[in-house]
């Protein structure tokens, strides 16, 4: 039971010590950001944990493209709607920080943050990925479900790149990590700022939350087959 | 299942008990829970709602897997 389940308990014991370590540790005092760049343990994480959990529907929507098996499509789907989820969190926390780095000390007007390529890209990544159920919904065909979705996730993964890395990095933002944000808001720069610390939580992070991902995925996937257990003949 | 549990608590308690280590003699205890950052008292929160939470993902991982044998 346990050689089956460690990965649970390492996760439990990675963000725990995410938790004591993020909140405890002392940090690099950057301008604006000041102790809030402690949100990199949690907000940041959310994102990476989005990216990994997409990359792995992708890579069951194209397993099931070549076997046509159910069993992928489910766990294809179920990948996507934590990845989702973990989006959703991510925005809200974003929302959450750029209020008070952004709006606040930076005095940007509200304008200018509704009109962030990051904040906007990030928006049509999640409603992409929302039209995937949408679309999953909308099908009688079992068959036909599954084929017509595992394609548009495909799509919906290439679309990923552009729409919150590559665009927000051409038109400067002020996300940190864009071109246009060394003047403004200070930019996670991996040798100045983020120093090696910092790394030493951010990555435990990152790997216990996605483990934390993976989990509720798992949980999904298992209710889903049973529920359609009659449908899938191994 | 219960094996993992208590697995689980055990490395939760010596954890804390860490802690308590840490935290010799009343004062600094004081120190660390009621001085004026009181950031301590925030990580005791996150941790109990961090832990929670695992425990009830355990426990609907446990109520899957026994239908998932009712089911065979």
């Amino acid at each position: 039971m346990v050689k089956k389940n460690w990965w649970k308990i390492l996760s439990l014991l990675l963000l725990i010590y995410t938790v004591v370590a993020g909140f405890l540790m002392k940090v690099p005092d950057l301008p604006i950001i000041h102790q809030s760049i402690r949100n990199l343990f949690f907000h940041v994480c959310m994102w990476f944990g989005m990216m990994i959990l997409f990359i792995i529907s992708f890579v069951y929507s194209m397993k099931y493209l070549r076997g046509f098996n159910l069993r992928n499509d489910i766990i294809a789907q179920q990948f996507a709607a934590v990845g989702t989820f973990f989006g959703i969190l991510g925005y809200t926390t974003g929302a959450i920080w750029a209020n008070y780095t952004w709006i606040t000390d930076q005095s940007q007007s509200l304008g200018s943050v509704l009109k962030e390529p990051k904040l906007i890209g990030a928006a049509i990544a999640l409603l992409i990925y929302g039209e995937y159920f949408v679309l999953r919904g909308s099908f009688n065909d079992i068959d036909k479900k599954a084929r017509i979705s595992a394609v548009y996730n495909i799509f919906a993964f290439a679309m990923l790149f552009p729409s919150i890395w590559i665009i927000p990095r051409l038109v400067g933002s002020l996300h940190p990590g864009a071109p246009g944000s060394d003047t403004g808001n200070p930019a996670l720069n991996a040798q100045k700022d983020l120093d090696a610390t910092m790394r030493m939580v951010f990555y435990p992070a990152v790997i216990g939350w996605t483990l934390v991902g993976v989990w509720l995925a798992n949980l999904r996937i298992r209710i889903q087959l049973i529920k359609d257990k009659s449908l899938i003949n191994e | 299942m219960n094996k993992i549990l208590s697995r689980l608590l055990l490395i939760v308690v010596s954890l804390l008990s860490s802690n308590l280590l840490f935290a010799q003699g009343a004062d600094s205890f004081d120190e660390t829970m009621r001085g004026s950052g009181k950031i301590y008292v925030v990580v005791a929160i996150c941790l109990t709602i961090l832990i929670g939470l695992f425990i009830y993902l355990f426990l609907v991982d446990r109520k899957i897997s026994r239908l998932e044998k009712e089911g065979k």
